[in-house]
């Protein structure tokens, strides 16, 4: 195993409001390797957003430390992109699609020229070369989330960080963007960790998955998906072995909704 | 373009954020009490040091205290509490033609879709004539009296809430409107289920912005026309160089401002609280 | 929802009617006759109401409109009309204040409302401030600049500020925490921040603010111009009223009015190119809900 990507290590986080502080994540630690794709489930209101917006660097963490590529992690580092799942709000509404697309890169400080082979790359990759003048707002929900998508792959991260981002698109359109992503992700040779709430979505796209516990957050698991590098939405999810992996994450997140804390502690009555 | 005041916020329909109640739930709020409170009495501070010190000439700028002390004086003559009234008068009667007058110009134009557009341009042509235009005229006619300065106030406060009662009533919705037409409702009966409750929060916005405008042309009249109140008041003070009572008399309309639009905030939110266009919020 | 929420269903209303297709012939005969019939109705009604008046309050239209010319527009040369003396020197006072006024209040409103503390600090003082009647700021500016050409220009500064500061400060406040995040992750420089997030995303408030505030700007380049002055235009209408110039005092009140429907006109259509996506956007927003 080559040195870690991200690197996370007992990091905690407690969010002290004015009423009682709230512990989000209790202690997590857990290293993703340069170019893979990890997913994360738990019960909802374990604490999954709130991981990523530590380790996107939106939010600091109360203790523990969190590196990219060998840097910590203090506010939003270079080399790191990410897509939320409020598409629709993520994308910046007074301007087109192909130039929320490249405003990031404006940012970052790349040519013009370099701008728009990026842009025109990006766009393409998604399926959207031909709306780039449109306005976001005049696109449905999983369009303006390829767009997102094509943001962020413009960007040429070496970490993408995706928060639910299809929690909110129909189902149809949510097996595409899966796809879409599995691809992105093997085209450009990006390190992914994608937060959902969704099993099977988890287990279709990760070459791991890391099992959160409720809040506040341990992990209780990191399960290794061994279901090759090529995927389909068909021939996949229809495999022995994805069933195994469902029914066993299924169990988990179960048992982690009762407040099991441990892989030790979780009674699962189906062995794997 | 219409006439509007200082920062408010325009025509928000129902579900615009950021109203009281997301304040009220915002976490360290009490901070917001410090520091705003901070930031007044650090105003008051420079207002006192700055003339003192001789920074500003004292003749121009009186130090806090002596300005509160005018204020103070003043607040003892039964004339002040006759100009506040005269002004509140004036300000209350202006306030309530105009509400009047829009709301049922209002209903009744966005209702038929022929005075709709028949008085579209009209109204685009008349709302931006800045009201003191009107004032010759009203010198005029009615010389110093209130009805030259209430002539200013129903012009200048009418069109905000006619603009607004006009969007209202457009806003009901297409299906409902069908509905309680094929159900052969009276003309009143859908103002009354459908047109009215649609409008209300457009109503409120309405009140507001004219209640804020009304305050400013009430005060300018009295300026400079001579319709007794405190805007006359202010400027006879200028007029006789009692300088720390013309600071005085600026506080007190700034606390009238400031009454003005706490009194018509609070009323828009008590009259959207129950509101379903805001609990339909909610639930979006 | 971003920043857009908080708007005029007035102007999205005006939006929605101007994209309104019209296209057959008919059509545009008919818009033109909606739009032109009742104030040609309506003049016709002052024109024959008054035709005979002998009131002195209440000259024939015919006659100020005969006045119109004569009053704004003669003298030995162009340069010596009242319509150069007077109206455009008003016209230069009250887009210079304006343009301050712009600079200041959206420049202090995105830092205010990007600052948290900053703006819990200065908001019950703003308020205040905002709730004050222009006008009645006069007096206390002619202490300090006298009845000069600068004490016109801060007076239409200072009121027209806050209606553009509030609102700035607003818009900024409530530009949607997601929009927010994603300029962080994505490392948008402060400058960037500014100028494309916070800039755009507050311009639906800040237009607004910018249009109360052309109004109150025109409120106060006449008042400051009555109250104390010895030229401009709101002087000289009240110059003609005081010496019982009817008609010409009249044409003042039509010059007064032309010039606040042609700058409500132009602000319109200055502003139409900023908000063009914030119309469509909302429109998709209803139409989507």
């Amino acid at each position: 195993m080559s040195s870690p990507m991200l690197d996370v290590r007992a990091l905690n986080k407690v969010y002290a409001g004015r009423g009682d502080p709230v512990e989000a994540i209790a202690d997590l630690s857990f290293q993703v390797s340069d170019g893979e794709l990890v997913c994360v489930v738990g019960p909802s209101g374990a604490g999954k957003t709130t991981l990523l917006r530590c380790l996107a660097g939106l939010l600091p963490a109360t203790s523990g430390d969190v590196a990219l590529a060998g840097e910590p992690v203090t506010g939003p580092p270079q080399g790191m992109a990410v897509v939320l799942q409020e598409y629709g709000r993520s994308l910046f509404p007074w301007m087109t699609v192909a130039q929320n697309v490249e405003l990031p890169l404006k940012e970052k400080g790349v040519a013009r020229g370099e701008r728009s082979r990026l842009v025109g790359e990006a766009l393409e990759a998604v399926g959207l070369a031909d709306v780039g003048r449109s306005y976001p707002w005049q696109l449905s929900g999983g369009m303006q989330q390829r767009v997102a998508i094509a943001r962020a792959a413009a960007y040429e991260p070496q970490v993408l960080l995706m928060d639910e981002p299809f929690a909110a698109v129909d189902a149809q359109t949510r097996f595409e963007l899966e796809d879409l992503v599995r691809a992105l992700w093997k085209g450009l040779g990006v390190t992914v960790v994608f937060v959902t709430h969704d099993i099977d979505e988890a287990i279709y796209l990760g070459e791991r998955v890391l099992v959160l516990s409720a809040r506040p957050t341990v992990l209780l698991e990191d399960v290794r998906v061994d279901l090759g590098a090529e995927r389909d939405q068909l021939e996949t999810r229809g495999a022995p072995e994805f069933a195994r992996l469902r029914t066993h994450v299924y169990e988990l997140v179960q048992q982690a909704k009762l407040g099991v804390r441990s892989l030790a502690d979780a009674r699962l009555t189906h062995a794997g | 373009m219409s006439e509007g005041v200082a920062g408010v916020v325009e025509p928000a329909p129902p579900n615009a954020p950021g109203g009281y109640a997301a304040r009220g739930r915002r976490p360290l709020a009490h901070r917001a009490v410090w520091l705003g409170t901070a930031g007044v009495v650090a105003l008051l501070v420079v207002l006192q040091v700055v003339p003192s010190t001789g920074l500003v000439n004292p003749d121009y700028l009186p130090p806090t205290t002596e300005i509160l002390a005018a204020l103070a004086d003043r607040v003892q003559t039964p004339e002040f509490w006759v100009a506040l009234g005269d002004t509140l008068l004036t300000w209350v009667t202006g306030l309530a033609i105009s509400v009047v007058a829009g709301v049922v110009l209002g209903v009744v134009i966005g209702m038929v879709p022929f005075l709709r557009e028949a008085t579209a341009s009209t109204i685009e042509f008349l709302r931006p004539v800045p009201s003191v235009a009107l004032i010759p005229i009203a010198v005029l006619l009615w010389g110093t009296g209130m009805q030259a300065t209430l002539l200013l106030v129903v012009y200048a406060s009418f069109w905000q809430v006619l603009v607004q009662v006009l969007a209202g009533v457009q806003d009901v919705d297409p299906v409902a409107s069908d509905t309680a037409r094929s159900y052969r409702f009276s003309v009143l009966a859908r103002v009354r289920t459908l047109v009215w409750p649609t409008a209300l929060p457009y109503v409120m916005t309405g009140l507001r912005l004219g209640a804020a405008v009304a305050l400013i042309l009430t005060v300018t009249g009295e300026m400079l026309i001579g319709t007794p109140g405190i805007g006359k008041l202010l400027a006879v003070a200028r007029e006789s160089g009692a300088v720390p009572s013309m600071y005085a008399l600026v506080v007190v309309t700034g606390l009238l401002g400031v009454a003005v639009n706490l009194l018509a905030r609070a009323l828009e939110h008590r009259a959207l609280f129950w509101h379903p266009s805001v609990r339909g919020e909610v639930a979006a | 929802m971003t920043a857009a929420q908080a708007t005029a269903p007035a102007t999205a209303q005006a939006a929605t009617r101007q994209a309104t297709p019209r296209r057959t012939a008919w059509g545009v005969v008919r818009s033109v006759l909606y739009a032109v019939g009742l104030p040609l109705v309506l003049l016709a009604a002052w024109w024959v109401a008054t035709a005979d008046s002998e009131s002195p309050f209440n000259p024939p239209l015919s006659e100020i409109l005969a006045t119109f010319g004569p009053t704004w527009f003669s003298g030995d040369s162009f340069a010596d009309t009242r319509f150069v003396q007077d109206v455009l020197p008003s016209l230069g006072r009250l887009l210079v204040g304006y343009a301050i006024a712009l600079v200041l209040g959206i420049g202090l409103g995105v830092l205010i409302g990007a600052v948290r503390p900053l703006r819990e600090l200065a908001e019950p003082v703003l308020e205040f401030f905002r709730a004050i009647p222009p006008p009645v700021m006069v007096p206390v500016l002619m202490l300090f600049l006298g009845v000069g050409t600068s004490m016109r220009v801060f007076v239409i500064a200072t009121g027209a500020l806050w209606p553009i500061l509030l609102n700035t400060v607003e818009g900024v406040r409530g530009l949607d925490p997601v929009l927010k995040d994603t300029a962080r992750a994505f490392r948008f420089g402060r400058w960037g921040r500014v100028r494309r997030l916070m800039l755009p995303g507050a311009s639906p408030q800040i237009v607004t603010g910018a249009r109360q505030a052309l109004s109150i700007a025109i409120i106060l380049m006449v008042i400051s111009e009555m109250f104390a002055a010895r030229d401009g235009l709101g002087f000289s209408v009240v110059q003609f009223q005081r010496s019982f110039a009817v008609p010409e005092m009249w044409s003042g009140v039509i010059m007064l009015g032309l010039l606040g429907v042609l700058l409500s006109f132009v602000f319109r259509v200055a502003t139409a190119a900023v908000l063009a996506w914030y119309h469509g956007y909302l429109r998709s927003q209803r139409g989507g809900a």
